[in-house]
């Protein structure tokens, strides 16, 4: 068959047509709204809509107290939290020049990473499952609510923590955890071996990944690539090591560096970072110091409930904080942490008053998704549902 | 180290670029430059490629808007240097008139982030290849994080089952908007008149006194 395709002399001409992908669709992972034009079954040009769960969070922010804003942050990037609390509690420290106590910092640390573990099993099985592998997701729906289960005995919420509070976390562990996240730690390498067992050497995962949606080392700069995406195009770049914040400067970990540049190798150094920050966790535990957990300041951090009984300065203290909070001093500074998907980072501006004058949220899937139209030019349709899924979006972070 | 590092940046940004820098400081370890808002495609191409930058990533840009200054936006960049390990903030002022170069030519990433800042703020960049909103609804009216448009906004939406179809109406509050005022707390106390306090006035003024 000789049929020309796009040429007004062939006879079989193909009109590019343009398709609705979303919002509302499985592999969208959210509300993704896409409109494509495509050349029969590959895509030509595909343009994201963004913006259908904008809540205003940066606006919302700007009329709330330092303490209240921290919650916007759990639902940004719904699948790892903690860590977006932390770029918002080191901004908030820079500024008001405290540093929290090095327990605290410990227990920060060690929950990043165990936020990312959670946000890179959702990652790598939701995009296993977008090219046809269920199995997967079953199974690591079951090992992250087991992590869930931790978030939820520290903190007391399986996914909106509001845990990392400026100046350190809220509370310290309670007594039994630590044991019980060593003993997950023996557990869940085996559970890795799994899923590496069943994606990594599978031959129809591997036809659907290998050699698509490749991004060179200039691509990743060019379009703002951060985290797991910037590294898999053979870039070393982790902010945990290169700036490091709290404790990470003394952690002993290795940041794994993809070669090719396409979805498998994202898969790959998603698989490895989870078993570094299975180091990350077991050093965290094992060196953990006693001590406070939050700074001692009490026009910044809350007294414990047992001395609000007792004291009436506590009290004064504690309605203080809770009504009006605390008066950050006027000043600008952009904090950044490496979050499971990248680099996110508030910029915050503060006017002397007690409520942020501008928190920018700096989400790296907001960089990764404008991204899309360049990796997924001239791959088919079902090839743009693979680098959706491997670009490991939320949009709770992209819309905010 | 760091701020030697970076002060060791500001002294040749302020040599290299003078006809364009306009004030470079360095605060808490974060050095900010000012730019002449025409010069900004030229300064970020300076920055990505001059070998003791190579400011090679757009992290970031967002817009800043203070109300009370003649220029009343800001747009901040903010640029990563993977070579160098440093940061750098880029700042120019604009106006809701006024015009900003886009750099979405030197960095890609930035075409997202000015559609953001045309959506949010109304700022206007010359030459983006599409400027279009990107975050708020289709059709969507004003500028939202302009600092004089409401937090509750003005428009609220709700599926109308008659016209089978969402309905956009005007908001309607059943409890009004409450932003209090902490930085002047009895402020709200001297404007108060309670029983009685006619008395303390008196027929007697401050002229009588006197």
């Amino acid at each position: 068959m000789t049929a020309e395709i796009g040429t007004a002399a062939g006879k079989n001409l193909i009109k590019p047509y343009t398709m609705n992908f979303g919002p509302q669709h499985p592999a969208a992972h959210g509300v993704l709204r896409l409109v494509m034009e495509m050349d029969g079954e590959v895509v030509e040009r595909c343009d994201p809509h963004i913006g259908l769960l904008h809540r205003g969070t940066e606006k919302l922010i700007e009329y709330k107290t330092y303490v209240q804003a921290v919650p916007y942050f759990d639902r940004l990037d719904y699948v790892s939290p903690m860590c977006q609390e932390h770029a918002f509690a080191l901004g908030v420290e820079k500024l008001l020049g405290i540093q929290a106590p090095r327990r605290g910092q410990f227990i920060r640390v060690l929950f990043a990473e165990i936020s990312r573990i959670l946000n890179h099993l959702l990652s790598i099985t939701t995009g296993a499952l977008d090219v046809g592998a269920i199995t997967p997701s079953l199974w690591a729906f079951e090992q992250r609510e087991i992590l869930m289960e931790f978030h939820e005995r520290v903190c007391g919420a399986r996914l909106h923590a509001n845990y990392f509070r400026p100046g350190g976390v809220h509370q310290d562990m309670p007594a039994g955890l630590a044991d019980d996240i060593w003993a997950f730690t023996e557990r869940f390498p085996a559970f890795l071996d799994d899923i590496d067992e069943l994606l990594t050497g599978n031959r129809i995962f591997k036809q659907r990944t290998v050699d698509i949606g490749i991004a060179t080392d200039q691509q990743a700069l060019d379009w703002g690539f951060t985290g797991p995406m910037l590294r898999a195009s053979t870039i070393a770049w982790d902010l945990r090591k290169a700036q490091p914040y709290d404790v990470y400067g003394e952690m002993d970990f290795d940041i794994p560096v993809g070669k090719t540049g396409d979805c498998y190798a994202r898969y790959l150094v998603r698989m490895e970072e989870i078993r570094q920050s299975l180091r990350i966790v077991r050093q965290c535990l094992e060196s953990m110091p006693d001590g406070p957990v939050k700074v001692q300041d009490r026009k910044v951090a809350p007294p414990p409930r047992a001395e609000m009984k007792r004291s009436m300065e506590a009290l004064i203290h504690h309605f203080k904080l809770y009504t009006e909070g605390y008066h950050v001093p006027a000043g600008e500074t952009y904090a950044a942490v490496e979050a499971p998907k990248g680099e996110f980072a508030v910029y915050l501006i503060a006017d002397g008053s007690n409520k942020p004058y501008r928190c920018k949220i700096r989400a790296p899937g907001f960089a990764h998704l404008q991204a899309l139209n360049a990796l997924s030019q001239g791959h088919m349709l079902a090839d743009a549902v693979a680098i959706i899924g491997s670009m490991d979006i939320v949009f709770g972070e992209i819309d905010r | 180290m760091i701020s030697q590092a970076l002060a060791d940046l500001r002294d040749y940004l302020s040599q290299a670029l003078a006809a364009d820098v306009t004030a470079a400081e360095l605060v808490n370890d974060e050095l900010t430059i000012r730019v002449q808002r025409q010069a900004i495609v030229k300064v970020l191409t300076f920055l990505r490629d001059d070998p003791p930058c190579q400011f090679g990533m757009l992290v970031d840009l967002c817009g800043v808007d203070w109300p009370d200054r003649e220029n009343r936006f800001d747009i901040v960049y903010h640029l990563l240097s993977l070579e160098q390990n440093q940061r750098l903030r880029v700042k120019v002022a604009a106006d809701e008139e006024s015009v900003v170069p886009s750099v979405a030519s030197v960095f890609s990433c930035a075409g997202w982030f000015e559609r953001e800042c045309w959506d949010l703020f109304g700022i206007y960049f010359a030459d983006h290849p599409d400027l279009r909103r990107l975050l708020t609804d289709y059709g969507f009216d004003g500028h939202p994080l302009r600092k004089d448009f409401p937090l509750t906004g003005f428009v609220e939406v709700r599926y109308d089952d008659e016209e089978k179809r969402v309905v956009y109406e005007p908001v309607k509050l059943t409890q009004e908007f409450r932003s209090f005022d902490f930085l002047s707390p009895w402020e709200g106390m001297t404007k108060v008149m309670l029983p009685g306090d006619e008395k303390a006035r008196g027929p007697l003024t401050g002229s009588d006194v006197a």
